[in-house]
């Protein structure tokens, strides 16, 4: 499993650490790892709407924080749950430029009768809030508010 | 475990000295009992000396008896900053801004609606969106919420959704000065404004509650707060500013980052505590837009009261008013709020950050409902949907926290553990088959909310009665639940 969940970072919230080979894996897993505290079966998910997301940030821990809220930004807004079908990342390790994402995510509106529903996702919190380059890929953990 | 160093103060309280970190500017003071205290995760006692650090607090940095950790604050954390050199941050107030409690009265008693029981519970499930994506019944333009989110209940009031005795017996008269719209961005309102009147998920939930003759604790005081007669059947609701709230903490959160170290020079042991001086323009226009999602709170809870109304005069087949549906009390437990206190003899103006506490004022202190004023401030302490839930009063000693205590039971047990360790479905039965009819969107939501997940809300209200924060006065048992 790309993620797991950790037991001892909150007590009161949600906790994982997602791994990538690459950093558009990593973003995509820290994502599948978000929609499973809502949706316990996110395969049920139709490819029925599609949304284009295009983000540029400063550093690409603040890049992964809004990628995640953007796509819970559409579940409250627009009612739907997304999963990533294409991500891309821009970015220059030692650069000066900034991070960017191109990223476009399908689904479909939330239907309590075909979903099973987990926790609504409030936030993406800073607490232990982090992304690290590792031997294998990278890695991140984050603790969402439940 | 409490650190070392951490020296008991008397039965009920505790202090980490400043010492305990080089930059904390203030001790921390822990409510609780010694078992209360040993059941708070480590977590709890690092965010509340972090928050000992941050410039302007003033007294300590308190930590309430059902504390546990959340992020930035720890939940149950409280601190009060002084408004010219202290800070304003969306860590001590929490993503789900003004998440609060509203208990209502009515004049029926348990033989009444037993009969009616699932069928009540059933329309209340049917008619209050709650869970994942669930949106409410109001059709409103962005700029009707937006005005709504400046106007509190008073937008409620005008448009029939409240009586003005709603307004009388909340926290602000559900509706907070400085809110100002237009410091709220366009996805904040794109996110919240078609969820009035929805519960959302999590531990928010509507019960169904019973006060049971040998639960009425202060008699003369339940009675003041309408609770007189045996087994009075209560309804209590537990909800917040939903995605609304949720955006602009984030938003600010994000724009803090950029701010507190670099333009202030405010070191942060946790990028959740970033801040910005609460008299600059950027701790301004969060203050501002923060107070926008505490007024659209009160209204998403006041028109979950109104379908709540709805319903009851629908099952019982008379009007609301004739089954006696009247709100007792709505408090906030996730604020920053600018108040008047005596501190050390001197009158002072502070932000009290409020986050998972719950401001409990003493009897005959401006901001009580005339009708409460004798009693004291009514406080709600929601507990698990298997232990019952407390009405508290405020009590003139509670001026040693800002006149703040409790909020609710408090978790000991991650949501991750609880599913592991229960099932949502064997809750359900084992709930029914003690005579409490549960509805919930979510089985895996259900089994996270398990009464073994949280302190036992007996002992929470003992120590914050003990501490001399809050005085109990009817402990309520639940009958029908509705989740998320």
């Amino acid at each position: 499993m790309p993620f797991h969940y950790l037991d001892d970072l909150t007590v009161a919230d949600v906790a994982f650490e997602a791994r990538g080979t690459t950093l558009e894996e990593l973003f995509t897993t820290a994502w599948d790892a978000t929609l499973q505290v809502m949706i316990e079966n996110p395969i049920s998910l139709a490819r029925v709407e599609s949304r284009s997301i295009a983000l540029e940030e400063p550093s690409l821990d603040l890049l992964l924080h809004n990628f995640l809220q953007e796509l819970i930004y559409y579940k409250d807004a627009e009612g739907l749950l997304l999963r990533i079908e294409i991500c891309r990342i821009q970015w220059v390790e030692g650069g000066s430029k900034s991070a960017k994402l191109e990223a476009r995510a399908v689904g479909q509106t939330i239907d309590p009768k075909v979903h099973r529903l987990g926790t609504d996702v409030k936030a993406v919190t800073f607490y232990h809030f982090d992304l690290a380059r590792e031997s294998q890929g990278w890695r991140a953990t984050v603790v969402l508010d439940v | 475990m409490a650190p070392a160093g951490c020296i008991r103060i008397n039965e009920n309280l505790w202090e980490i000295p400043r010492t305990y970190k080089r930059d904390m500017r203030v001790p921390v003071r822990i409510y609780a009992s010694k078992q209360l205290l040993d059941s708070m995760d480590p977590a709890v006692f690092e965010q509340a000396t972090n928050v000992a650090t941050l410039p302007g607090i003033v007294g300590y940095s308190y930590c309430m008896p059902d504390g546990h950790s959340g992020y930035g604050f720890p939940i149950g954390g409280t601190a009060a900053f002084d408004v010219k050199t202290g800070i304003i941050s969306p860590g001590g107030i929490g993503f789900d801004i003004n998440c609060g409690m509203r208990l209502v009265a009515t004049s029926l008693i348990w033989e009444e609606v037993q009969p009616q029981l699932q069928r009540l519970v059933d329309r209340l499930f049917a008619r209050i969106p709650a869970g994942v994506g669930g949106k409410g019944f109001l059709k409103l333009s962005q700029s009707e919420f937006r005005t709504l989110s400046e106007k509190g209940m008073k937008w409620c009031l005008k448009n029939g959704y409240a009586v003005q005795e709603d307004l009388e017996r909340t926290e602000e008269n559900g509706c907070i000065g400085e809110a100002d719209a237009s410091k709220v961005s366009e996805k904040a309102v794109e996110r919240g404004y078609k969820q009035i009147g929805t519960l959302g998920s999590g531990n928010h939930y509507l019960e169904i509650q019973v006060a049971k003759p040998e639960n009425i604790l202060d008699q003369k005081l339940a009675a003041a707060f309408g609770i007189d007669r045996p087994n009075q059947v209560v309804v209590m609701f537990h909800c917040g500013s939903r995605g609304f709230g949720h955006q602009i903490a984030t938003d600010y959160l994000q724009g803090f980052l950029r701010v507190t170290q670099t333009k202030y020079g405010i070191p942060v042991r946790d990028r959740q505590l970033a801040c910005a001086p609460f008299g600059s323009e950027e701790g301004q226009d969060y203050f501002k837009a923060m107070n926008c999602a505490i007024n659209m709170s009160f209204v998403n809870r006041q028109v979950i009261l109104h379908r709540i109304r709805e319903v009851f005069s629908e099952v019982f087949g008379k009007d609301p008013l004739d089954l006696g549906l009247h709100q007792i009390y709505d408090v906030t437990h996730n604020t920053a709020k600018v108040e008047r206190h005596t501190y050390e003899g001197i009158k002072r103006t502070l932000l009290v950050h409020r986050k998972g506490a719950t401001r409990a004022l003493a009897p005959g202190m401006k901001g009580i409902p005339a009708e409460y004023r004798e009693a004291g401030q009514p406080v709600i302490i929601g507990g698990s949907m298997e232990t019952g839930s407390y009405l508290l009063a405020g009590v003139q000693s509670g001026q040693q926290s800002f006149f703040t205590t409790a909020h609710g039971s408090g978790r000991t047990m991650g949501r991750r553990q609880a599913k592991k360790q229960f099932r949502g479905q064997d809750l359900e039965k084992r709930l029914r088959d003690r005579g409490i009819y549960i509805r919930s969107v979510s089985y895996a939501g259900l089994a996270e909310e398990a009464g073994a997940a949280y302190k036992d809300i007996d002992q929470v209200v003992q120590a914050t009665a003990a501490a001399g924060l809050s005085r109990p006065v009817v402990k309520l048992v639940p009958v029908g639940n509705v989740k998320g």
